[in-house]
């Protein structure tokens, strides 16, 4: 099949929840040199969808979930576009930015343990979000916090509604941040690395919490992880992310078995070396990936990819490859895509 | 082969021995008279055999990091005892200490807290040999430049400071730091939990060569079955204070005993057999 580059008026028919266009961020304060996160991502979620975002730390990941909800630090420029029901987030002002968060989008943060008050108690953490969003009583506030901790599969949801943080798990207070960003029934949720460092058991829990959201409230959802085996099975699409772009883009079964980019290759093989149930595991060193990301100001021309990929030809270090489309919504940004 | 070979140090006599080893906790609650009991260790014994790599695995919470620090001599144990090298050193001495702690070093989980912010990556790396007494003068700074490029790190960056450096990279530096005194134990305490996959696996590989370059042993504790599977020789699995299971890492895997281990294998095949049935022949 031959490989077309994408035109931007391909994507524009189908109406989507969310859809980012052309986002650069760079942060830096006045007069000091300019720090990348971004450059030029376009990124499209429909209602309902769960899309995985996949990638190193350092590749923009977080810097994408706070653009969407707008809570990038003072000092970050951005450029382009963000449309949320055909409705432009970036631009708008602090109290329409505030009818949006936790009513239509929603975090789950990566720490939860520092995300929620430890001065409030968390039922009230979660009530306090209700009433932001809703006409609702005191009362009313309470029993939809209770419900919403039992939907997340806490059952002593009274005892939880009046602790504090500290005295709970770290498992409990993922659940409760879980809850609270479902508490308003939002369009989207964002979750960025809501299983990062917890334990095997708890984090097959909660990504179990999440699945069952996801088929009970219908919530679109971006989860962050750099962990491609967390999204097998969950995803519809997965994107990965490098150096503040899309580098390729697709449904998640074709991601996850004919991946294009030799960057996302190289990010399976590295869970392929999970041993078998007879602990048998591929000898010798673990197939990494060489070096880091790089730093995006430093870019000039060529592939941001071209110095760790073992693919790499002479095109590779002069020009930046187009982002092409060789199967239906499998979209990449490699010269080698095919080999 | 290499499970042979594994098999084959392991018939050596053990580096660490622990027998009947206990901690406990009380903590007393704020504006409260009341105390709560925590029971770190309860009669842990086990045995890290030298040359290898044993992973000690187990929940949050599961004591870990309480047996890490009771063997690193930063914690002393209420009864039970640590033989290392032939020497029993739970209750060593403050004066034995200092030739006793080189042998032990920790690489520790937040590697931010665990690295002096005003000290240059130079300056974290001479600390420990100038409180040994081991280099002095133009040495030292050969010495420190050695141990960066050894790790991976280049020498021209001696003079940043530690936040200056990524994740993986501080990882690298507090190795470098452990090393500089040419331990034969090096304890890792969830050194690699916080970091991406791809960082994991170039530490993983960086601890491989240090380990054959160093003939070190290591104790490497994570809550990551799929991580410690894929370079373990051992596993120890932990489970409300005390040892549940120890062999080999095929054994475990092959035929776990306990029922937490094989709820712990469980959990981790759950993802990765989805993986590889998304994947087939990703091996």
């Amino acid at each position: 099949m031959k490989s077309i580059p994408i035109g931007r008026s391909s994507r524009d028919e189908i109406p989507r929840l969310l859809r980012v266009c052309g986002l650069s961020v760079k942060y830096g304060a006045d007069g000091q040199a300019l720090e990348a996160a971004l450059r030029q991502l376009d990124l499209e979620i429909s209602a309902g969808e769960v899309v995985g975002i996949l990638g190193e730390s350092g590749c923009g990941k977080s810097t994408l979930a706070l653009s969407i909800l707008g809570l990038l630090p003072a000092d970050a420029r951005v450029d382009g576009s963000i449309l949320f029901r055909n409705e432009e987030l970036l631009g708008m002002s602090e109290a329409q930015l505030r009818r949006i968060r936790g009513a239509k989008i929603s975090l789950i943060n990566q720490e939860p343990g520092l995300a929620l008050s430890p001065v409030m108690r968390v039922g009230e953490q979660i009530a306090e979000v209700i009433g932001a969003h809703s006409g609702l009583k005191r009362k009313a506030r309470k029993q939809e916090a209770e419900a919403m901790l039992r939907a997340v599969n806490l059952t002593n949801a009274g005892r939880i509604c009046a602790a504090y943080p500290h005295q709970l798990s770290g498992g409990e207070l993922h659940r409760v941040a879980i809850g609270q960003a479902l508490a308003c029934r939002p369009d989207l949720v964002i979750a960025d690395e809501p299983t990062r460092s917890l334990d095997v058991i708890v984090q097959a829990e909660i990504l179990g919490v999440l699945r069952n959201l996801k088929q009970k409230f219908g919530t679109a959802l971006i989860f962050i992880t750099h962990d491609p085996a967390l999204l097998v099975g969950f995803a519809d699409r997965v994107v990965v992310m490098y150096a503040g772009r899309a580098v390729e883009q697709g449904p998640s079964s074709r991601m996850f078995g004919r991946p294009l980019h030799p960057y996302t290759k190289g990010l399976l093989n590295l869970v392929a070396r999970v041993p078998r149930r007879d602990g048998s595991a591929p000898a010798g060193l673990l197939p990494v990936i060489p070096g880091g990301p790089p730093y995006l100001e430093a870019l000039t021309s060529g592939c941001a990819f071209e110095p760790r990929c073992s693919r790499k030809t002479e095109i590779c270090q002069s020009e930046d490859p187009e982002e092409l489309m060789p199967e239906a919504g499998h979209r990449v940004s490699c010269f080698h895509h095919g080999s | 082969m290499a499970a042979e070979q594994a098999t084959k140090r392991a018939a050596r006599p053990a580096l660490v021995r622990v027998h009947a080893l206990s901690k406990r906790y009380v903590q007393r609650r704020i504006f409260s008279r009341d105390k709560f009991v925590v029971d770190a260790l309860k009669n842990v014994d086990v045995e890290i055999p030298p040359d290898c790599l044993t992973a000690l695995v187990g929940e949050s919470g599961s004591g870990k990091s309480t047996l890490a620090s009771c063997l690193a001599m930063l914690e002393t144990p209420d009864s039970g005892e640590i033989w290392f090298e032939g020497r029993e050193i739970s209750r060593a001495a403050a004066c034995e200490l200092e030739s006793l702690r080189p042998k032990i070093q920790m690489v520790f989980q937040d590697s931010s807290g665990a690295l002096n912010p005003r000290f240059s990556a130079a300056q974290i790396i001479a600390e420990p040999l100038e409180i040994q007494r081991r280099v002095s003068g133009r040495k030292l700074r050969q010495r420190t430049c050695e141990l960066m490029e050894e790790v991976g790190l280049s020498a021209d960056w001696a003079d940043r400071s530690a936040h200056e450096f990524s994740g993986g990279q501080r990882q690298r530096l507090a190795i470098a730091r452990a090393l500089a005194l040419r331990p034969t134990l090096l304890i890792l305490d969830e050194s690699l939990s916080g970091l991406d996959l791809v960082t994991q696996a170039q530490i993983l590989n960086l601890l491989a060569e240090i380990r054959i370059a160093h003939s070190l042993t290591c104790l490497l504790i994570s809550h990551d079955l799929s991580l410690v599977g894929q370079v373990a020789d051992h596993i120890a699995v932990m489970h409300k204070g005390t040892i549940i299971e120890r062999d080999t890492r095929q054994q475990v895997f092959e035929s776990p005993r306990h029922a937490h281990t094989r709820e712990l294998l469980a959990a981790t095949r759950t993802i990765a057999s989805a993986f590889r049935a998304e994947r087939p022949g990703s091996e």
